[in-house]
């Protein structure tokens, strides 16, 4: 391997980009942030209710911005192939669960914002900031709304129960790369380990 | 790409465990975090729950304070309040309102006669955009110190022990001072005649940051009236919408509103404790109603008075209670918009 410029066209991605990476665990952290202050100003009287819904509305756009920005990045750059040996029912609940993960990080937060909006609250983000309200008064949709919320919330927390053990049993069971693909944030080492 | 060996099965039944303990403790957290682990936390679901203990719930509508009409007017702000917040509401000018005169009762057909308790939700809107929502009532203090208590007594009130309501007085002091207020104050005849107090603390933030301990009353214009009750029982069920509907058609109604502000050391925690009297009050301007429109069509009735809803220069302060309202109106104001069907709309039939 004299000349990597040479080569490097025809290497095969095996990692996702430092920003796709980046991107990944940040949100991973907002949205599981996000989904355990849903579950618990939902079920408290506490003062702490309300600062949990002063913090949920703008992680929930902060969530929106970046998911459109990932979905942008990803498509731009793509993703890794999944190992070519993995059964095609893995392969098939990989990619209809990156389907579903994607579509929810960005309808949670619309949805959020049209079901307050369809309840009439202001949208405020911080104190003197606040977002127009995308739907009219209207308590069907509201309805409509908070039970899209509610359940799809219960969805996503499992999916990304799934995903973790699915990552999980890549990384410790199966040890095929797929793990180390979006393991690390880090900028170097962008080939696999095992290479 | 060549892979790291895969492990022996025994290592893959270590790494299966490993996985499952993984996802058994997330999902456990979730579920603590969201009370399926602590049967005794308060919820805002109890709170809602403890209106109705025995009955059935009003479908379609508020689960308290169930009984209301609805007004829409202004707040017409005379410039004094900006020395106490910055809130746009106090600069001097008229911002739109919409409200509702209620009944504190879980039953919207209840007997007007027998509500002890009579309210107002506000809600103003200014042309930045803001709102400032408020729910009022005609008691000087509130009923219980925390929402803990008010959650006791709302058990204590369903109980059918005879000395749950003692039992409950002798464990809450302040309650007795409460319903000393509901048995000696004057009745009146009229939501014109009522007098309506935030109770609770909030913080003002004026213009150059500083922060002011308040509360609020609106004090109504028209003088008030007393009358028993056993002659108010006579004036039918509904007695109090048929006379503010009356009463609107010879003009507006009016209140002033009065800003009460804490001297330093004053507690702010507990509605139930009124401030002494000489406390420093500041007339911000009046409410002035001019249309009053039955709620089943109303301006007012999808409307949720969230005392949290406040505009920037109006915070909450460390009183429990408006974060235990907004919790608990937001849940009665999920169920009763999932059941609308159960409280038809009269005049167009169809919602808006």
């Amino acid at each position: 391997m004299t000349n990597i410029q040479r080569v490097r066209p025809r290497t095969i991605i095996h990692r996702f980009t430092p920003l796709q990476r980046t991107l990944h665990w940040v949100m991973a952290v907002c949205i599981l942030t996000m989904l355990f202050i849903g579950v618990g100003m939902a079920s408290t009287v506490a003062p702490k209710y309300l600062t949990l819904v002063d913090i949920h509305k703008p992680l929930g756009i902060a969530i929106l911005i970046l998911a459109v920005i990932r979905l942008a990045v990803r498509l731009r750059y793509g993703a890794p192939a999944l190992p070519l040996d993995l059964p095609e029912p893995m392969k098939l609940a990989a990619y209809l669960s990156h389907y579903a993960l994607y579509a929810l990080m960005i309808a949670m937060p619309l949805i959020g914002w049209a079901m307050l909006s369809a309840a009439g609250y202001p949208v405020v983000l911080w104190p003197g900031v606040w977002l127009p309200q995308i739907l009219p008064l209207n308590p069907s949709l509201h309805t409509a709304l908070w039970n899209a919320h509610f359940y799809l919330a219960f969805l996503f927390f499992a999916l990304i129960l799934m995903h973790v053990a699915a990552a999980l049993f890549h990384a410790l069971i199966r040890r095929d790369g797929v793990f180390e693909a979006m393991a690390s944030v880090s900028t170097h080492a962008e080939t696999a380990p095992a290479e | 790409m060549p892979e790291a060996p895969r492990p022996t099965p025994r290592n893959a039944l270590g790494s299966l465990v490993l996985i499952a303990a993984v996802v058994a403790f997330a999902a456990a957290a979730f579920a603590y975090t969201g009370g399926w682990f602590s049967p005794n936390r308060l919820t805002p679901q109890k709170l809602v729950d403890g209106f109705d203990l025995g009955t059935a719930p009003p479908l379609g509508h508020r689960r308290n304070h169930a009984k209301g009409i609805c007004f829409t007017g202004v707040f017409e702000a005379n410039g004094a309040g900006t020395e106490l917040s910055k809130a746009q509401v106090f600069a001097k000018g008229q911002y739109p309102v919409v409200g509702r005169f209620n009944l504190g009762t879980p039953d919207p057909n209840a007997d007007d006669a027998k509500v002890r308790v009579r309210g107002l939700g506000v809600m103003i809107s200014t042309p930045d955009g803001q709102e400032w929502r408020m729910a009022m009532i005609d008691p000087p203090f509130f009923t219980v110190s925390t929402p803990e208590a008010f959650h006791a007594l709302q058990i204590a009130s369903a109980s059918k022990e005879p000395d749950a309501m003692a039992k409950f007085a002798d464990a809450n002091p302040e309650f007795k001072a409460f319903a000393a207020w509901a048995k000696s104050a004057p009745w009146t005849g009229s939501y014109a005649e009522e007098p309506y107090n935030s109770l609770d603390s909030f913080i003002f933030t004026d213009s150059s940051g500083n922060d002011h301990a308040v509360r609020w009353s609106l004090a109504p214009a028209a003088q008030p009236v007393p009358v028993s009750p056993e002659e108010l029982a006579k004036r039918g069920p509904n007695f109090l919408e048929t006379e503010i509907t009356d009463r609107i058609k010879s003009g507006p109604l009016r209140w002033t509103m009065q800003v009460t502000v804490a001297n330093p050391g004053d507690q702010t925690a507990d509605p139930s404790k009124a401030w002494p009297d000489d406390r420093r009050k500041i007339e911000v301007g009046s409410l002035i109603v001019d249309r009053i429109e039955p709620e089943a069509d109303g301006p007012c009735r999808d409307i949720n008075f969230d005392p949290t809803v406040l505009p920037n220069g109006i915070r909450v302060s460390d009183d429990p209670f408006p974060a235990a309202r907004s919790s608990a109106y937001r849940v009665s104001y999920d169920r009763r918009t999932a059941e609308e069907k159960d409280y038809p709309r009269t005049a167009t039939g169809t919602a808006q």
